[in-house]
């Protein structure tokens, strides 16, 4: 009976998308009120998650976990969606996509994510990773008549289902030599020198790494975030980030937290690559939407890096990151919906040309997270990174550092020929500027937030240091 | 002294930015009421510096004003204090700053609000760099300081401006993440990034030359240092003359200052051994570009040729550890940034007027301006280093402090002062005597009275110091002294 009381928020929300299901067929023209609906929802979800602040507890046989991550992550997952709801509302009107399923596949696949966040199990972690990939594929493909975002959804789908094939033949190898599909089990059992075991971990790693978008496993990403309705990718880029990381702390840090050494090359290579791969593809990209693909490539390199080090600091360095790349990446995108000349939402590069003279104020603001995403300081993303180098560092992993360093400078290059475009090139015409408030708060706030992080940094310390592992 | 009188120099101009960054109305007034911010606020925080260094204590090695607060918990305080060689630095930024706003009244045409906004971060930062006492925080507004000025070559710069900019921004961003990882391995080895604390802190030798050769890294590239100066012909050229102003007085110091307060300071070991490192790279640099100066036909480009074979010397008389050398250097330092500034301005004075910097342009133009010759005649001989100028007591003494080091280096870079005086002179008589050769020039009119009276301040300067450089020595003798001191303590 009481167990029941911790997987309020779960409750909460699957119900809610079954109330706004009906809704939606039994009112006509309800996006609108649907849309609300589902912003309230987040709210109140998040208000029952944070309910559950002080909670330390394993339900269900051990199946399903409510720690400090747990809630951290699920708070950042709703805010987001939250948030991407907000900036996207525009697009949706104006791109005649407001229909009611949307909102609600989104709401069905933050329920998958925030089951992925609490699992403890593999298969209440796969039912959470399948129920988020299909509403995304839904959604990839949610401009229908639309032959990029059809194939961008089809793309996705192929892949991801091979990735997830993968991850579940991993999954059963890791059950067929511990015995169990509990985390805290599979750890204790976990005999390092049977080959089998090093063969379902790598299987896990890669199938996560797929959904997590790290080198070589990329390839989906620019394509898929081209294609899809720019609300949607928003929304990729975004929250089912803050799943699979999780997800990956849970495998890594509990379940095969003796084998760290097998892991920690795997990850050093899925790392380095995603830098090198992000830093150096991007140069060539005229296209945003696959620029920012390429860039969160190597960014998720980063917030893996920290869990190299196998440390407490190094997990909450990564946590970090990941908050602070998120805020970015939601401004971005802000930035980006804010690119559109009556109903033409422009995705080339270089209709951002002389931006700062036409509309000073959005440049400043891209110009501000620019320079947060390449990690010049004081903006935010210079801190992210540095918590992260913090952590390499203290284990002492100096050439790791360097190249990653390096791989910073690179890309360094194509955040500076963006803000090359929106302030040295010759002004273009003028944008439409007739932005919904959400779009334009959301931008404000995010962009606050990456001015002024310097400032006070030790709020967001101080939470993620209480996220910690044994 | 509770008030923070550090925090506040810092602030000012940040915050007479943010007024500006409100003005509205049409483009006139913002033009005009900016302007009169622009310079409200940095008089005022040259007041404000001056006012510092007359309640400074000169008796005392000790950092003075400190303001210490919890920044990130656990792991870095925010820290601001100044000695006797950080003050001298933060009077030639606060004074330049003005100066360089009163001088964008002919050369910024457009988009004047931004400028001046560029320009007070921009100093707010430099400012930063010079009162931070953690490492941290340093690094925070050292880097800091590379956006603002490259939007400032970027945006108001000539034809090449972007090639140049970003050759600016990557060069020295490269430079400098290598210094980060030093930073947060000093972190992980000692426990703190307090520099007062690492002052007394053995850092084991093995570790010291790796961190020693990060820190030289950035701070190479910053200064620069032959073979990574490249890039500073190029973002002098192209930037807009305010912006190269500021570029050669006071960013290039922020380099001298970091060697002398972190190479020195933190890593004498690794200093010592990297001596003839330094001393060869530097006589190659004043040797190499006081030649490669005296082929260029752009004055722009062979000022700045002319200031990296200076920072040879600056670079010189710090690593030659003497009483003499690092306190010539610093007034090398203090000059350049005075007579590159002067310098800066005055080619910045007849490109407004004609749009050329090329020298092959002019000629004759002692006849057309001979007010606009004089002033050029000045800093000219204070670049070259003639006795009477600042530039000479600098110089003097860094070659003194590096001759009981080495003769031969002594010998070889007094070698670069003669080249200075061929390539400044040359320079000179190619541009302002000789016949009218091109009728344009005919038109330009001579110094007007605002550009009289800015160059006339760092005239005076230039002069009071090179024959009463008596307040820098008071200033930053004791401090100097300590930092030597301390080196020899902890080589033994």
């Amino acid at each position: 009976m009481n167990t029941i009381t911790y997987i309020l928020p779960e409750l909460f929300l699957s119900l809610t998308i079954m109330i706004l299901l009906m809704v939606g067929v039994f009112i006509k023209k309800s996006f609108k009120l649907v849309n609300f609906l589902t912003l309230l929802s987040l709210i109140f979800t998040i208000a029952l998650v944070l309910n559950q602040t002080d909670v330390y507890i394993k339900i269900f046989d051990g199946a399903y976990i409510i720690d400090k991550l747990s809630i951290y992550m699920k708070v950042l997952a709703l805010l987001f969606t939250f948030f991407v709801l907000l900036i996207s509302k525009d697009y949706l009107k104006i791109n005649n996509i407001s229909r009611i399923e949307y909102p609600i596949l989104i709401l069905a696949s933050v329920l998958g994510m925030i089951l992925m966040i609490s699992s403890n199990d593999i298969i209440i972690f796969y039912l959470g990773l399948e129920l988020q990939s299909l509403c995304l594929y839904i959604l990839a493909a949610f401009k229908r008549e639309d032959g990029k975002s059809t194939e961008a959804g089809l793309k996705y789908f192929v892949l991801s289902a091979l990735a997830s094939g993968l991850l579940l033949y991993g999954c059963s190898l890791i059950y067929g030599f511990t015995g169990s599909t509990n985390f805290d089990v599979i750890s204790e059992n976990l005999v390092m020198s049977n080959m089998g075991l090093v063969f379902g971990i790598v299987f896990i790693l890669v199938g996560l790494a797929f959904k997590i978008s790290a080198v070589p496993f990329h390839m989906w990403t620019p394509d898929v975030y081209e294609g899809s309705p720019t609300s949607v990718t928003c929304f990729f880029a975004i929250v089912p980030k803050i799943a699979a990381l999780t997800i990956f702390i849970r495998f890594l840090y509990i379940a095969f937290v003796t084998a760290i050494n097998e892991w920690q090359t795997i990850l050093i290579f899925l790392s380095l690559a995603s830098m090198i791969l992000g830093a150096v593809a991007a140069i060539g990209q005229t296209n945003i939407k696959r620029l920012i693909a390429y860039s969160s490539i190597g960014h998720m390199g980063y917030a893996l890096a920290g869990l190299i080090t196998g440390t407490s600091s190094g997990i909450q360095s990564s946590i970090t990151y990941l908050t602070i790349y998120l805020v970015m990446n939601l401004a971005i995108f802000g930035c980006i919906f804010m690119m559109r000349r009556e109903n033409v939402f422009e995705e080339n590069i270089y209709e951002l040309s002389g931006l700062s003279k036409n509309h000073p104020i959005i440049a400043l603001c891209f110009v501000i997270i620019l320079f947060s995403l390449a990690g010049i300081p004081p903006m935010a993303g210079f801190f992210a990174k540095f918590y992260v180098f913090m952590s390499i560092i203290e284990t002492e992993m100096y050439a790791f550092a360097i190249v990653a360093l390096v791989t910073t400078v690179i890309s360094a290059f194509y955040y500076l020929r963006l803000i090359k475009i929106i302030y040295f090139d010759k002004p273009k015409k003028h944008f439409t500027t007739d932005y919904d408030y959400g779009l334009k708060i959301s931008l404000a706030l995010s962009t606050i937030f990456i001015l002024t992080y310097f400032i006070y940094p030790s709020t967001l310390i101080h939470l993620v240091s209480t996220i910690n592992f044994n | 002294m509770n008030f923070p009188i550090l925090s506040a120099i810092i602030l000012i101009p940040l915050v007479g930015a943010f007024f500006i960054l409100i003005t509205k109305g049409d483009y006139k007034n913002i033009e005009k009421n900016s302007k009169y911010v622009a310079i409200f606020s940095s008089a005022a925080n040259f007041f404000l510096s001056l006012f510092l260094w007359s309640s400074f204590d000169f008796t005392t090695s000790d950092f003075q004003f400190v303001e210490t607060k919890i920044w990130i918990d656990g792991f870095f305080k925010f820290q601001l204090g100044i000695d006797g060689i950080s003050i001298l630095f933060i009077l030639l930024t606060t004074f330049i700053t003005p100066v360089c706003i009163f001088s964008i009244i002919n050369s910024v045409k457009f988009k004047v609000k931004e400028f001046l906004i560029a320009i007070l971060v921009m100093e707010t930062l430099m400012l930063g760099v010079f009162c931070s006492l953690d490492l941290v925080i340093f690094y925070l507004f050292f880097e800091g300081g590379l956006i603002p000025m490259f939007l400032i070559i970027g945006i108001w710069g000539g034809p090449k401006r972007v090639y140049s900019a970003f050759k600016f921004f990557l060069f020295t961003l490269l430079g400098s993440v290598l210094m980060l990882i030093a930073i947060i391995s000093i972190y992980w080895l000692t426990g703190t990034t307090d520099v007062i604390e690492l002052l007394n802190i053995e850092i084991p030798d093995g570790y010291q030359k790796l961190l020693w050769l990060a820190f030289f890294s950035s701070f190479a590239v910053k200064m620069p240092m032959w073979p990574v100066h490249t890039w500073l012909p190029d973002a002098h050229v192209e930037a807009p003359t305010a912006g190269s102003v500021v570029l050669a007085a006071i960013l290039l110091k922020m380099a001298g200052y970091g060697f002398i307060r972190f190479s020195l300071g933190l890593f004498p070991v690794a200093s010592e051994y990297f001596i003839p490192l330094v001393f060869t790279l530097s006589l190659i640099a004043i040797i190499y570009t006081s030649l490669v100066a005296l082929m260029q036909d752009d004055m722009k480009k062979l000022i700045a040729y002319s200031s990296v074979a200076h920072m040879g010397f600056v670079t010189l008389g710090i690593f030659s550890v003497t009483q003499q050398g690092i306190e010539g250097s610093i007034i090398q330092m203090i000059s350049h940034g005075l007579i590159s500034a002067a310098l800066f301005l005055s080619v910045g004075v007849v490109y407004d007027r004609f749009g050329s910097r090329m020298i092959s342009s002019y000629g004759g133009l002692a006849n057309i301006m001979p007010k606009y010759a004089f002033v050029f005649m000045v800093f000219s001989l204070g670049a070259l280093g003639l006795p009477g100028t600042s530039g000479f007591v600098g110089e003097f003494l860094v070659l003194i402090g590096v001759f009981q080091k080495s003769m031969m280096v002594a010998v070889i870079a007094s070698l670069g002062v003669i080249l200075a005086a061929a390539y400044m002179l040359w320079l000179y008589g190619r541009v302002f005597y000789g016949e009218v050769s091109n009728k344009d020039i005919k038109k330009l009119t001579d110094l007007n009275k605002t550009e009289i009276y800015i160059f006339a301040c760092l005239a005076f300067l230039t002069m009071f110091f090179g024959i009463y450089p008596e307040p820098l020595f008071n200033t930053i003798n004791v401090s100097v002294t300590d930092v030597i001191n301390n080196y020899e303590m902890r080589l033994k």
